[in-house]
């Protein structure tokens, strides 16, 4: 049986809710887990938390910076601090605590940026992270996931819990597309096939996975075949999987709600030059600031779409044998 | 009225506050040059700590009930490690390796590297975060120890400082003691010419914080401020007023202090220096 549901549809639940179980029933079995929020708890959707485990979850108001670093002075002393917040204060507001308080000194924090890319939506520029994969991909050792809907935060969370450094995990707060059967596996830095393909290969990350799904039919509508990957760990990257589609299919799309620089494709990019160079497109974000809109407009916006994936494969191929 | 943890000798802590200074100067020496200034400024401060105060205990370097020491201000890395090895956590040889490559005791503290060191410091105004997450850590599992974290003045320029005292005091956290060195100086100059702070006790008083100044190059007076900080019950500060590079003329300038060559033949010389003020200094004790 496939690990995709047979039709997909927006979940029942919201992504938050779905990660507030999954943090609820970790703590229950590991009682080191603290939630850390910083004024957007209600947003987060952490709110349950405290209701289960009052003693374990600090509200500390409006100051990253310093929820950042008492995170990883907690973790200093044994504990497993869960840091929450819009991902644009959680990654780029507290770079240098992330990297100097946390990471430099091999502590044990965990960081859930909420509202990637084009999901902060009518929230705007000013909260639409579209450079913090690129950021936490700067920082040596930290393990980055951005899961393409809910199913897997079960493991994920567990995950992050069990091992020791730092984790950012970016995820949306809000009811996703749900294209996962339960039970479906997840490893961290092991690639997700969807489909197997020999033409091209879309690989995607986040809500992108779903448009990569989408324009693989529109692929196969004129004949062509795509291989679609869903690489939710963005670090460390599943290389196998990258040189593995650029062997095969000679050619390689990358789709992510994030900037074109930085992230998923460049991560993807760097791979396959190490050590096996085939043509790569990227879908992203090309030098621009966010904007306000719902996540439709948005989408449309920046060419976060299915269409703008298969018209870039299309290109790819043409790009199989010529001068790279 | 402090408590007399351990008995307290003020012939022995000025004799501590001379070795590390005269460790420093033996570190800087070898190295060529270093962070003097905040360095000679803190001795007093960590001979009282290390000599009278702390819950620790070499032999046992990450015993979980032991107290802490965040030197918020990381780039003073030499006196901590002069401290650390006058209390033997590694040999004294150890500080003429002090920024070569590959050795365990780099410009700016490092966890990882150092035994004896809690928390990695060099990005300033990290440190009483990082020092609010262990007291937070060590009260909600219980495990007793007070968290001690230094600060420069100039350092209390950062924002995240008050952030993390506003959330010290919320949170009424009475294992954990902020301690400034006032040395009144910061890298390019007098902290009151570049950006002034006024009345740091006043500041920490209105964040909420016992707040007490002492002469911090008075171990009799740094004994008691940090005693009565640790067990007022309550979110506590002490401004310890100190003199950028004290302890040897080397370094008792009015110019630039903040890092200094040092030659074999300065620290020789300066090293004698303090040996005869602390004899002196003795004879007015007695």
């Amino acid at each position: 049986m496939s690990i995709l549901l047979d039709n997909f549809a927006p979940d029942t639940v919201e992504m938050r809710q779905a990660y507030c179980d999954a943090m609820i029933r970790e703590a229950t079995a590991n009682e080191k887990i603290m939630v850390i929020d910083a004024d957007v708890s209600h947003s987060v959707g952490t709110g349950r938390f405290y209701e289960a485990f009052p003693d374990r979850a600090i509200n500390c108001g409006i100051m990253e910076a310093h929820a950042v670093g008492m995170s990883a002075g907690m973790s200093a002393t044994g504990l497993i601090p869960f840091f929450h917040a819009f991902g644009i204060f959680a990654t780029r507001r507290v770079f240098d605590q992330i990297f100097i308080s946390c990471a430099y000194q091999k502590l044990n924090v965990k960081i859930i940026g909420a509202d990637p890319g084009v999901t902060a939506a009518t929230n705007g520029g000013t909260h639409m992270p579209f450079e913090d994969l690129g950021l936490m991909r700067l920082i040596p050792g930290a393990t980055i996931i951005e899961p393409a809907d809910a199913t897997m935060y079960g493991q994920i969370v567990h995950d992050m819990a069990s091992n020791y450094g730092i984790y950012y995990l970016r995820t949306s707060r809000r009811k996703t597309v749900r294209i996962y059967r339960d039970g479906v596996k997840f490893e961290t830095g092991k690639a997700i096939q969807l489909y197997d393909g020999s033409d091209v290969a879309i690989i995607a990350c986040g809500i992108m996975v779903y448009e990569a799904i989408k324009a693989r039919d529109l692929l196969k509508a004129e004949g062509i075949d795509a291989r679609v990957l869903d690489m939710h760990t963005l670090k460390p990257l599943d290389k196998a999987a990258v040189i593995g589609a650029a062997v095969d299919c000679g050619a390689i799309v990358t789709a992510e709600n994030h900037n074109a620089v930085g992230g998923l494709g460049s991560a993807v990019c760097e791979a396959v030059a190490d050590e096996y160079p085939v043509p790569v497109e990227r879908v992203g974000v090309f030098e621009s600031f966010g904007e306000v809109g719902t996540q439709d407009f948005l989408q449309k916006r920046f060419k976060l779409t299915a269409e703008e994936i298969a018209r870039k494969a299309k290109i790819c191929i043409e790009r199989k044998g010529k001068r790279l | 009225m402090p408590s007399k943890k351990k008995p307290f000798d003020v012939k022995e802590t000025m004799k501590a506050a001379a070795e590390i200074r005269k460790g420093v100067l033996r570190a800087l020496a070898a190295a060529g040059s270093g962070h003097i200034g905040g360095s000679m400024s803190l001795a007093e401060m960590l001979a009282v700590l290390y000599t009278d105060v702390l819950n620790i205990d070499s032999s046992v370097p990450d015993m979980p009930e032991r107290d802490y020491v965040v030197l918020s201000k990381g780039h003073c890395g030499p006196a901590l490690y002069s401290t650390l090895a006058y209390k033997g956590y590694f040999p004294a040889e150890e500080l003429l390796t002090l920024n070569k490559g590959g050795t365990n005791l780099p410009s700016h503290c490092d966890r990882l590297k150092t035994t004896g060191i809690d928390i990695s410091t060099g990005s300033l105004g990290q440190g009483i975060s990082l020092a609010t997450g262990v007291a937070m850590g060590k009260k909600l599992q219980g495990i007793p120890g007070t968290v001690y974290v230094i600060v420069g003045d100039g350092e209390l320029q950062e924002g995240q400082n008050w952030e993390a005292l506003m959330f010290i005091a919320h949170h009424k956290l009475s294992n954990i003691v902020v301690i400034v060195d006032n040395n009144g100086r910061q890298l390019d100059g007098y902290t009151a010419d570049i950006c002034a702070e006024e009345d740091l006790k006043a500041k920490f008083e209105a964040f909420g914080f016992e707040a007490v100044r002492a002469d911090g190059h008075d171990v009799r007076a740094l004994y008691d401020a940090f005693c009565a900080a640790s067990e007022c019950g309550k979110p506590a500060a002490v401004i310890c007023d100190t003199v950028k590079g004290h302890g040897c003329s080397l370094s008792e300038i009015d110019g630039f202090n903040h890092y200094m060559p040092v030659s074999p033949e300065d620290a020789e010389a300066a090293i004698a220096e303090i040996d005869r003020r602390l004899e002196v200094a003795y004879e007015h004790i007695a």
